[in-house]
């Protein structure tokens, strides 16, 4: 739809990649989900992470703003460790503020919308701004509307997420996200749990998001829309990354037996 | 085959006729229900016609000045010990719940104390606290300097005493119920606030406990009927609640029966009261639970009038 577009450059400080993740390790007790993890993804990047049920992507996704703790490697996003701080050779814990600041500027959509139940979608959408970002009611609410408009959902903005399609309320998710004005988007998975007939208008929605330069991260099993969409597909399988490059190898050239299965899985 | 087509919905205007089936007949219910009348009419009789009811002494004293000075003392503790036990209950269900185990494991030490005592004997001891501790000093602890000091017995008056018995005892068993409350609300929303940027402290203040109400609400309102008939047994420390009032009265005029059916329809009457609070409350926090609220009992009214004036306007 909008492949003409020129893509934009994220407006961030720094120039490398937007994220970068070293032999990253994450186990729950004895259980290691993640097994050295090694990926970049560039500023302005669309990378799709596929692969089987608990292979540890969405853990990954979480490590990345550090909803989870990593037990071994390195994460960066924009240039800055996660959740720690190098001093000499050791690495110390970030305090709960400086955290909560940089997790105030990448945004996070989840596979069951997590919207706030007892606040309207324009509350929801200014909470944060409001609170985090300390602008005023006015011009949250003023970035609500255009964010509402960009979604589709103009004249929802008084309903409550009770009130709003499956659909409707992961685009009031990805608008509250975007309110925080982030210069990185999760996606952990975001039309998993829709009717097939919803899943459109959300795709619809992160497509004008790519083509508008914005650096992604989605957890999908939408094979169609990584073909698409994405710069880059990463294939992962038993906690580590099996297979990644650009759409056209991994999905309609796959390497490896395990990525033929799970393609032929899933499409 | 006659059977069959006789059985066969009539189609008006493309539509089938609306079913007008003959109901169930239920007899037994119908027995059930004059057994329970008969009971219940033979009670009320038993009561009203018996003479040592003394009605006109009820009448007499249901007004009554002292009366209504015990009615407010009742009302006023009620309110203060509530308000004062909910914030110890927030605050105490906010430290159990705190990743600071110093600070959850006294949480955790005043729910065990301040529940595991009988409302009773915390109200004498707080009343008798002077005896243990005659001067109250507020100072730097072992080495600094004096702030102030106080006689504990000018301090710890009965009032004092019954509000601060009953407080700490109500901040006890909130501290359990707001606890449950925030435990009940989703994790997903934690998540999303902490992926927000909010702190640990917002997101409580603006995600989880707004939520945590709906779940609160309910056992607070059993909670502050509770209350409401608890603070009488404050009048075991001579505090000239509505219990004490008509105790006052009875041991002058021996009118036991009569001055309690005071009491009583006093004590039906404030608990029928905080019904109606109750169910507000539980519309205002149930925001963005249902798709649309039921609608207000006044709601209610306003409709039926409103639906019999257009019908009368139709007719």
């Amino acid at each position: 739809m909008s492949d003409s577009l020129p893509k934009l450059p994220a407006v961030t400080k720094g120039t490398g990649p937007m994220v970068k993740a070293e032999a990253l390790h994450k186990r729950y007790g004895s259980l290691e989900v993640l097994r050295g993890v090694d990926l970049e993804v560039q500023r302005g990047e669309v990378v799709c992470v596929l692969g089987p049920s608990g292979c540890g992507k969405s853990t990954f996704l979480r490590c990345v703003n550090h909803l989870e703790p990593i037990n071994s490697g390195r994460l960066w996003v924009d240039g800055e460790l996660v959740g720690y701080t190098q001093r000499g050779d050791r690495l110390h814990q970030l305090p709960e503020r400086e955290i909560a600041a940089s997790r105030s500027a990448i945004g996070m959509v989840f596979q069951r919308f997590n919207l706030f139940p007892h606040m309207t979608a324009e509350q929801n959408i200014t909470l944060a701004p409001i609170k985090v970002l300390g602008i005023s009611r006015d011009e949250a609410r003023e970035r609500a509307r255009v964010l509402l408009n960009r979604v589709g959902l103009g004249d929802r903005g008084g309903s409550y997420p009770a009130q709003l399609s499956g659909g409707q309320q992961q685009r009031v998710a990805i608008a509250r996200a975007l309110a925080m004005e982030p210069k990185l988007m999760l996606f952990d998975e975001p039309t998993s749990a829709l009717d097939p007939e919803l899943v459109g208008e959300v795709l619809d929605v992160m497509r004008g998001l790519a083509a508008d330069g914005m650096t992604m991260l989605v957890v999908t099993h939408e094979i169609a829309f990584a073909r698409n969409v994405a710069d880059t597909v990463v294939f992962m399988d038993a906690g580590v990354i099996a297979e990644s490059g650009p759409p056209s190898n991994v999905l309609d050239n796959p390497q490896l037996a395990r990525t033929k299965a799970f393609l032929r899985e899933v499409s | 085959m006659s059977k069959a087509e006789s059985s066969e919905p009539v189609v008006a205007n493309g539509r089938p006729e609306e079913i007008r089936a003959v109901p169930v007949r239920h007899p037994g219910r119908w027995v059930g229900a004059a057994v329970t009348l008969i009971i219940a009419l033979s009670l009320i009789n038993s009561a009203v016609n018996n003479p040592r009811i003394e009605w006109n002494v009820v009448g007499d004293y249901l007004f009554d000045s002292s009366v209504l000075d015990g009615v407010l003392l009742t009302v006023e503790l009620t309110v203060l010990c509530m308000v004062a036990g909910i914030l110890i209950g927030v605050l105490m269900a906010v430290l159990r719940l705190s990743p600071n185990p110093v600070l959850s494991g006294l949480s955790w030490l005043y729910i065990w104390f301040f529940r595991g005592l009988p409302r009773l004997v915390l109200i004498l001891f707080v009343f008798f606290i002077s005896a243990l501790y005659p001067q109250i000093t507020i100072g730097v602890p072992f080495v600094g300097p004096v702030l102030a000091s106080f006689n504990a017995n000018t301090i710890v008056t009965a009032f004092v005493a019954g509000f601060a018995a009953l407080s700490l005892s109500e901040g006890a068993y909130m501290a359990e119920i707001v606890r449950a409350g925030l435990l009940s609300v989703d994790d997903g929303q934690t998540e999303a606030a902490h992926a927000l940027g909010m702190s640990r402290l917002q997101t409580m203040r603006y995600v989880t406990l707004p939520q945590a109400m709906r779940v609160i609400v309910p056992p607070t309102g059993n909670e502050t009927i509770s209350m409401l008939k608890d603070t009488s047994l404050v009048s075991i420390i001579a505090l000239a609640d509505l219990l004490y009032t008509v105790q006052l009265i009875y041991a002058r005029t021996f009118k036991q029966i009569p001055m309690l059916v005071v009491a009583i329809a006093w004590y039906l009457a404030l608990t029928s009261l905080l019904y109606v609070g109750q169910y507000y409350l539980e519309r205002r926090f149930g925001r963005g639970a249902a798709r649309s609220l039921p609608p207000t009992p006044r709601q209610r009214v306003a409709a039926f009038w409103r639906r019999r004036r257009s019908a009368e306007g139709s007719a």
